[in-house]
């Protein structure tokens, strides 16, 4: 029994060599779109990277990421790429007979269909501007990616909803999986501390809600979580931070009571 | 986004601005000289995030056919697609060709290039002045930072040798210095509600009710100007606007090296 489990963990170890053999770049590694990281065929291409011949090269700006055969490149700066069930942010843009048009901040259009609305709407009476008009920004689920990156998002979650009043701010969306923190730790920090009312979502729009040097403070704190996102003990800094500015969140308090009523519903909303 | 902009005119009527600047602060500006080697004169200006990089070229070329005896001045601006998300490919737009007319103007009608000066022959030959305006980087605010950095491109251009035999430019002895002998200076201020803001970021520019760009010079004489947007303007307020622009003007015209 002894001999089999020796000769086990040799056999990993064997298999080890030669993988370290065709990989070029070395783990979190710097790499731009075209550098080839992989020069055999002993490793599968991953996220944001791409297989030509016996090599894998990157398909975007990032940190090398290597797990067991796979390489993956780990962008810094990215579009949003929708995928399905994700929460977003988006613009009506356009009132269709079939639904609306979403302006998701990705390189396609979403269409919010008549049927992923909770009521009934009749097209054919011309209210959809009733319930959704040009220009009103929605927080919604991404319900459907096709290959040919057609995108339906639905409003029939009990996350979403439309927005009333507040502002948008655009980060970068490669960042926003920080911004949100494990099982929304960062963010709820940021509502908590600052009481500004803030709602993430995955495409990179961040809406908040709140006095304007409320506001200012949560802008702050998450300008710096864009900033520093690759840099460890986030969290902790930033409720540091914002304990300093704490003369801010005071008023915050204040606002919130009056402005909470039509922010209730989404309070469990980035648990992503 | 429509509802960003009722935002910030929301923010605008208590007279606070989205960026937290005071109504007449500029944002950061950047200004460098002399960026690239192959053009006569360069500038490259950075506004906040906004980008410019202006390159000034020369050529001999024939006269236009009502100004024999004066050289040739063309302004040209680019806005490269990798700037902002609604630039697109293809022929200048509106947006473009308004930018490189102001900028022409404020240098043009200030004469602050001498273009008599820059005639060889009369009717035959004349030195043509080519003004590149290349966006690379769109955050509002493209006038005045555009304006800017021809000037400064303008004063760090050197007059290539004109070899009168073989008829050709010598761009290798770049040594005569480009005669520019005013600095007129654009500065826009956008009326938002019933405040007066400059140097409007591309959210304040997307909320905008009217702006009003004037170019003056050193000595406080009005140029050029410019109006957009959708709203009208007291003659009350542009008289506001001008004492405003030519005081920022005189600011932005210390940057100049």
């Amino acid at each position: 029994m002894e001999e089999k489990d020796a000769g086990e963990k040799k056999a990993p170890a064997k298999e080890e060599k030669p993988q370290a053999k065709g990989l070029l770049k070395k783990e979190r590694e710097f790499v731009v779109p075209g550098d080839k990281i992989v020069d055999s065929m002993e490793f599968l291409p991953g996220k944001n990277c791409f297989r030509d011949g016996n090599s894998i090269y990157a398909k975007k700006i990032g940190i090398v990421s290597v797990n067991g055969r796979v390489v993956s490149a780990i962008a810094l700066n990215s579009v949003y790429d929708p995928k399905t069930d994700d929460m977003v942010i988006g613009e009506v843009t356009e009132i269709r007979d079939n639904g609306w048009v979403v302006d998701i901040k990705s390189p396609y259009h979403a269409l919010l269909p008549l049927s992923q609305v909770g009521e009934y709407v009749d097209p054919a009476r011309g209210d959809m501007a009733r319930i959704y008009n040009i220009g009103d920004m929605l927080y919604c689920r991404v319900s459907q990616v096709t290959t040919a990156k057609r995108i339906d998002v639905s409003m029939l979650d009990r996350r979403t909803r439309k927005f009333h009043g507040g502002r948008i701010l655009e980060v970068n969306p490669a960042k926003v999986p920080r911004i949100i923190g494990k099982l929304g730790s960062m963010i709820n920090m940021i509502k908590d501390k600052t009481g500004c009312i803030t709602i993430a979502g995955q495409n990179g729009l961040i809406w908040l809600m709140g006095e304007k040097p409320v506001q200012d403070l949560a802008i702050k704190a998450i300008r710096t979580i864009e900033k520093e996102s690759h840099k460890d003990g986030l969290t902790n800094r930033i409720g540091e931070m914002l304990d300093k500015a704490g003369g801010a969140g005071k008023p915050a308090a204040k606002a919130e009571p009056a402005k909470t009523e039509p922010a209730k519903a989404p309070e469990k909303e980035e648990k992503k | 986004m429509i509802m960003q902009s009722e935002y910030i005119m929301n923010l605008a009527s208590k007279g606070l601005r989205i960026d937290n600047r005071k109504p007449e602060d500029f944002r950061e500006i950047k200004l460098e000289k002399g960026v690239t080697g192959n053009a006569e004169g360069s500038a490259r200006i950075r506004m906040g995030k906004t980008e410019i990089m202006v390159g000034i070229k020369m050529g001999v070329g024939v006269p236009f056919p009502d100004s024999l005896d004066k050289g040739v001045l063309i302004v040209g601006a680019e806005f490269s697609p990798i700037a902002s998300p609604s630039f697109e490919k293809g022929p200048p737009r509106e947006e473009a060709i308004e930018l490189a007319r102001v900028i022409d103007r404020g240098i043009r009608e200030s004469k602050a290039i001498d273009l008599e000066n820059l005639c060889i022959k009369k009717g035959e030959k004349v030195w043509m002045v080519f003004i590149d305006i290349h966006i690379l980087n769109h955050d509002g605010n493209l006038i005045d930072a555009a304006g800017l950095a021809s000037i400064q491109a303008l004063l760090d251009a050197k007059m290539p040798e004109y070899i009168e035999k073989e008829e050709k430019v010598n761009y290798e002895k770049r040594t005569k210095p480009f005669p520019v002998k005013f600095k007129p200076v654009p500065v826009t201020v956008v009326k938002m509600g019933e405040s007066f803001f400059i140097d409007p970021s591309l959210e304040e520019e997307n909320a905008l009710g009217a702006r009003f760009t004037i170019t003056t010079m050193d000595n406080g004489n009005i140029c050029a100007m410019q109006k957009g947007g959708v709203e009208a303007l007291k003659i009350e307020e542009i008289d506001r606007i001008f004492d405003l622009a030519v005081r920022k003007a005189g600011e932005l015209r210390k940057l100049l090296k």
